[in-house]
């Protein structure tokens, strides 16, 4: 199972210039609780996959939105010269395929 | 018990809402019309170069219905961050479609303009004060790094905005300002400055961002009390749950339950959230005011012209060897550039950035040797003048164009431009270099005028 077919929303988006969050929504309580209680989605993980420094990214657990937030500071600023996304909008491709 | 309403007719001026729905809206008997006009999500051309992201057609269309409908009922309208990145300019340039629409529509009322840029000199003087505080490891702002700002805004919270209209003003232009200013800037006038404000402010800013299906961008409404808010859309095709208003507070923030504002931080984390009609009531949503109120700050330097040269490359025997040909092919420009301009690699930032392979996740991407039958590829080049950008990059495109491989005998020609002349200038860029808030007073950083607008 992947993790998109779990949920009814993944997306990455800035969180103003210098930072970049994901929100994973689940599409019902037991998706979230599942994915969770699984513990799949961690600093770990995430800095693995993003190359970000663990202490660095921060996760969320939304019970009332049924959703997983991963906030981490940009590894580059919006609109930088090598700014390859500058709304951060693609970034959370690789969690579309997350195996859970 | 005091009820305020507040009608958001969009999330940012220029994006259009339905005028049947405004009409709605308004026989709701708002208190308040308010209004976004910018983001720093387009990235930091916008505050570099104060033009507006809407054109003047878009942006007049949207205020117009906003004007006519705040001067009919005599309620305010509150627009704030004004031209985008809400500098000086961005507000003249809100104000004067303001004042044409006043002059075409027959229209009189009190006028405010709220300006929030912040001199060099302002700033230097908040960094030896120490009076800046940087956000998640910012460094310190120097003055060589102060220097080199093109321009620094400051967000502002909801005081200019209640201090124009004490002064009488009905219409409040603003210059960069705190998303849930122009909505709590009411609510905090009559007495209510707690939580419900604040939450249902963070709401309204982006419109009917927070339905379950938005089929356009479209008003958003909210009654606040005390205790509690409502907020339902004015669109009978929309509808709001508590699903779709906790998942859209996600949006674009970093922390899911506690936001920090000029006075203090908003937290969530206890809310309650009911169904009620088309609507949500919340209940539960806390203000901590902080020990010092604070002004985010924003700032951009200039980061050099840019030009950028697009061609697609479909021969397959080219993408059966694309990273070599790449690479290879950027030695060669280099030392034709050296060659033919004098220029060192040094002197230029050239960036190859290949879509279809790992343009969108250049560092990370998982499967960057994935190519498919066509790619995109992208040259980019960044210089101190636009001379050296132009020159650097016309001998880079000529070379890619030309590059041989092995396979091949005879002059080949890689890249399928899509235009003429196959570069574009995107000019002088800029880049965000202020990630800091300051220590200050409500209204110290910004300057108010006041006019009456007599069409």
């Amino acid at each position: 199972m992947e993790l998109h077919e779990l949920t009814r929303l993944i997306r990455s988006k800035n969180a103003g210039p210098f930072m970049l969050t994901f929100d994973i929504i689940f599409a019902d309580p037991e998706g979230y609780e599942r994915v969770t209680a699984a513990g799949v989605v961690s600093p770990g993980r995430i800095s693995a996959l993003y190359g970000v420094p663990q202490d660095k990214v921060a996760v969320y657990f939304c019970e009332a939105a049924q959703a997983i937030k991963i906030s981490f500071p940009r590894p580059v600023t919006s609109g930088d010269p090598d700014d390859p996304d500058v709304f951060g909008c693609q970034q959370h491709a690789p969690l579309v395929h997350l195996a859970v | 018990m005091t009820v305020v309403k507040l009608l958001a007719p969009t999330g940012m001026v220029g994006t259009g809402f339905s005028e049947q729905t405004f009409q709605r809206a308004l026989d709701l008997d708002p208190d308040v019309i308010g209004c976004d006009a910018g983001s720093t999500d387009p990235g930091p051309y916008y505050l570099g170069s104060a033009q507006s992201l809407p054109s003047p057609e878009a942006a007049g269309r949207d205020l117009r219905l906003m004007l006519r409908g705040a001067v009919d009922r005599g309620i305010p309208l509150l627009v704030g961050s004004a031209g985008t990145g809400g500098a000086d300019a961005g507000v003249d340039w809100t104000a004067a479609l303001v004042r044409g629409i006043a002059r075409q529509e027959g229209l009189r009322f009190e006028m405010a303009t709220v300006y929030s840029e912040v001199d060099p000199g302002t700033l230097a003087g908040l960094a030896r004060a120490g009076r800046l505080r940087g956000l998640h490891d910012a460094p310190e702002l120097s003055e060589d790094a102060i220097a080199r700002l093109v321009r620094v805004v400051g967000q502002i919270g909801p005081e200019p905005f209640i201090g124009a209209m004490e002064h009488g003003a009905q219409v409040v232009i603003a210059g960069r300002s705190s998303d849930a200013s122009m909505f709590t800037a009411v609510p905090v006038m009559r007495g209510l400055a707690g939580g419900p404000a604040w939450h249902a402010a963070k709401i309204l800013e982006c419109g009917a961002g927070s339905v379950d299906q938005r089929l356009h961008p479209d008003c958003m409404f909210a009654w606040v009390e005390d205790e509690r808010f409502r907020v339902e859309p004015p669109n009978p095709e929309m509808s709001c749950s508590p699903a779709s208003v906790t998942s859209h507070f996600l949006y674009e923030n970093a922390d899911p339950f506690l936001l920090r504002e000029p006075p203090g931080v908003l937290d969530t984390s206890g809310c309650r959230y009911e169904q009620d009609g088309r609507g949500v009531v919340v209940t539960g949503s806390r203000f901590l005011p902080a020990d010092e109120y604070t002004i985010r700050l924003e700032g951009v330097e200039p980061a050099g012209y840019r030009r950028v040269c697009l061609g697609g490359i479909r021969d397959p025997l080219v993408l059966a060897q694309l990273p070599h040909f790449l690479e290879d092919a950027t030695r060669s420009s280099q030392k034709k550039i050296q060659e033919s301009l004098g220029l060192a690699p040094d002197r230029y930032r050239m960036n190859v950035r290949v879509y279809g392979a790992n343009a969108v996740m250049p560092v990370q991407e998982p499967v960057p040797d994935q190519v498919g039958h066509e790619v995109g590829v992208l040259l980019d080049v960044v210089a101190d003048t636009p001379e050296v950008s132009q020159a650097a990059i016309t001998v880079a495109w000529h070379t890619f164009l030309h590059h041989p491989i092995p396979e091949w005998t005879g002059l080949i020609s890689n890249l399928a431009f899509p235009c003429s002349p196959p570069d574009i200038d995107v000019g002088l860029t800029y880049r965000f270099a202020v990630n800091h808030v300051a220590v200050a007073e409500p209204t110290e950083l910004c300057r108010t005028q006041y006019e009456t607008v007599d069409g």
